[in-house]
């Protein structure tokens, strides 16, 4: 028996509301499926699963607000049939609603008492349409033959159903606005913060750029800030120490190259969702993959995976035009990268002064994880990746 | 397409991207990208809605002759004459 909890979503989240099940009992899932979408401070989140397995109870309802770590349903593996399995009470959405409590699943006394008695009856068509309204059969009173289920009791369910709404927007506003205080208290209190910075002369990556994007419509040009990306997620793969969490007094290396890109909503706030593997993937894979990802940011539309995932967060304000910024670490990473406007400034090359595209790129780390030394010799790589913009 | 039209469509690809735009407030001499808060993967999603619903393909190269939204709307106007 697999037990589906509550994921964390990010340092800043202690609990999520379930908004919608996108799987009903009985159905198989698969490694990174999409099973649910809750609702946090920040975002609504698709909630992917990562284990196989076929679905056999959902432990809370939508609306239902629960802890982090909470289970909210449970998967069979391989080899267990629904007979064997033994059933949990179910949480119902607060407030409590009347109806359910009678058909709820009781929790067995044990295993064997829980056998196919306890399966709610229910006709195929109600359950297809329960399935579709994402209500759990198990939870609904049954007014046909024997207390079954029938087509009837699902669509009054659905109309008596507490709706899970997400938040409206100065709701939300005002949640990110705590969860964002929240992180960053914490990351000023706990970590040591130092911070370096270095020019980076930009000539050759953005002539690289022109070149590439001269004959491509708008769909497939790259933007610098893909490369600055992918010269930051190489650099990491020489400099892991800067990769990965400070958690239980010591150093966890992430187990990717997964980078967080600080996204500014237009309402105000900030996220930064995390982008996968980033130094495995050609650019123009990543362009695509931001695109997307800002997209959806904006639309607080994420996956779990993206907010729970990213090992080292960038923040590029230069459109903003800042010529440079000093991040704050988010916990419990150990180390933000921040790049500044990217503009023509004066440049002595060989002795002489010359004019050169530069932004200056900054690292904050956690002193705990590394030292001033290995953080300059990480920009110093990110510099050297960018001269020769092919690698990349 | 007249100019009214052509308006239009270029709210529409703008709103698609800042629904918060209300088009009699922008000030047609101002820098669009500020007027909008336009970053740049906005202002690139921006001219792929322009590239879909006019067909004009505005190279990289001619990003500084359009900051203003007048200064778009002539240089749309004059590429879909031709």
């Amino acid at each position: 028996m697999i037990e589906f909890k509550m994921p964390s979503l990010g340092a800043d989240m202690d609990e999520g509301t379930l908004v919608e099940w996108q799987v009903a009992p009985g159905d198989a899932v698969r490694r990174g499926q999409v099973v649910a979408v809750v609702d946090t401070a920040k975002a609504a989140v698709e909630i992917e699963c990562w284990q196989e397995g076929r679905v056999f109870e959902l432990l809370i309802q939508p609306g239902a607000k629960v802890p982090v770590g909470t289970p909210i349903a449970t998967l069979l593996e391989a080899g267990e049939s629904p007979e064997t399995a033994p059933r949990r009470p179910v949480t119902a959405a607060a407030p409590q609603p009347a109806t359910p409590k009678a058909a709820a699943a009781a929790p067995a006394a044990a295993p064997a008492a829980s056998g196919p008695s306890s399966r709610p009856r229910i006709s195929p068509a109600a359950r297809r349409r329960a399935a579709e309204l994402g209500l759990d059969p198990a939870t609904l009173s049954g007014t046909g033959p024997q207390g079954s289920v029938t087509l009837a009791d699902v669509e009054a369910a659905a109309a008596a159903k507490p709706a899970a709404q997400p938040a409206t927007a100065p709701e939300r506003h005002a949640a990110m606005r705590q969860a964002i205080a929240a992180a960053m208290s914490r990351s000023k209190r706990e970590i040591p913060h130092y911070y370096l910075s270095e020019t980076v002369p930009l000539g050759a990556a953005l002539a690289w750029l022109s070149a590439h994007n001269a004959e491509l419509p708008p769909e497939q040009r790259l933007l610098p800030g893909v490369l600055l990306l992918k010269a930051v997620a190489l650099a990491l793969h020489e400099y892991p120490q800067l990769n990965g969490f400070w958690q239980d007094g010591a150093f966890q290396p992430g187990p990717g190259i997964h980078l967080g890109v600080a996204v500014a909503l237009r309402q105000g706030g900030l996220i930064a969702p995390a982008l996968h593997d980033v130094a495995a993937k050609p650019l123009p894979q990543l362009m695509a993959e931001l695109g997307d990802l800002v997209q959806r940011a904006r639309s607080y539309s994420l996956r779990s995976s993206e907010l729970g995932d990213a090992t080292l967060t960038v923040t590029q304000l230069g459109d903003q035009g800042v010529d440079g910024v000093f991040g704050v670490i988010y916990p419990a990473q150990v180390a933000l990268v921040g790049v500044g406007r990217i503009a023509e400034r004066p440049w002595v090359e060989d002795g002489k002064l010359a004019v050169m595209a530069t932004a200056q790129f900054s690292l904050a780390a956690d002193h705990r994880a590394s030292d001033g030394h290995y953080g300059a010799r990480f920009l110093a790589e990110i510099r050297r990746l960018l001269q020769t913009p092919d690698s990349l | 397409m007249d100019n009214a039209q052509l308006r239009d469509e270029v709210f529409a690809a703008l709103q698609g991207i800042a629904p918060e735009v209300e088009p009699d407030t922008l000030r047609g001499d101002r820098p669009l990208r500020d007027e909008v808060d336009l970053d740049s993967m906005d202002w690139l999603r921006f001219l792929a809605a322009l590239h879909h619903r006019l067909g004009v393909n505005i190279p990289e190269a001619d990003y500084q002759q359009l900051t203003t939204l007048d200064a778009l709307l002539a240089y749309l106007d004059q590429h879909l004459a031709e």
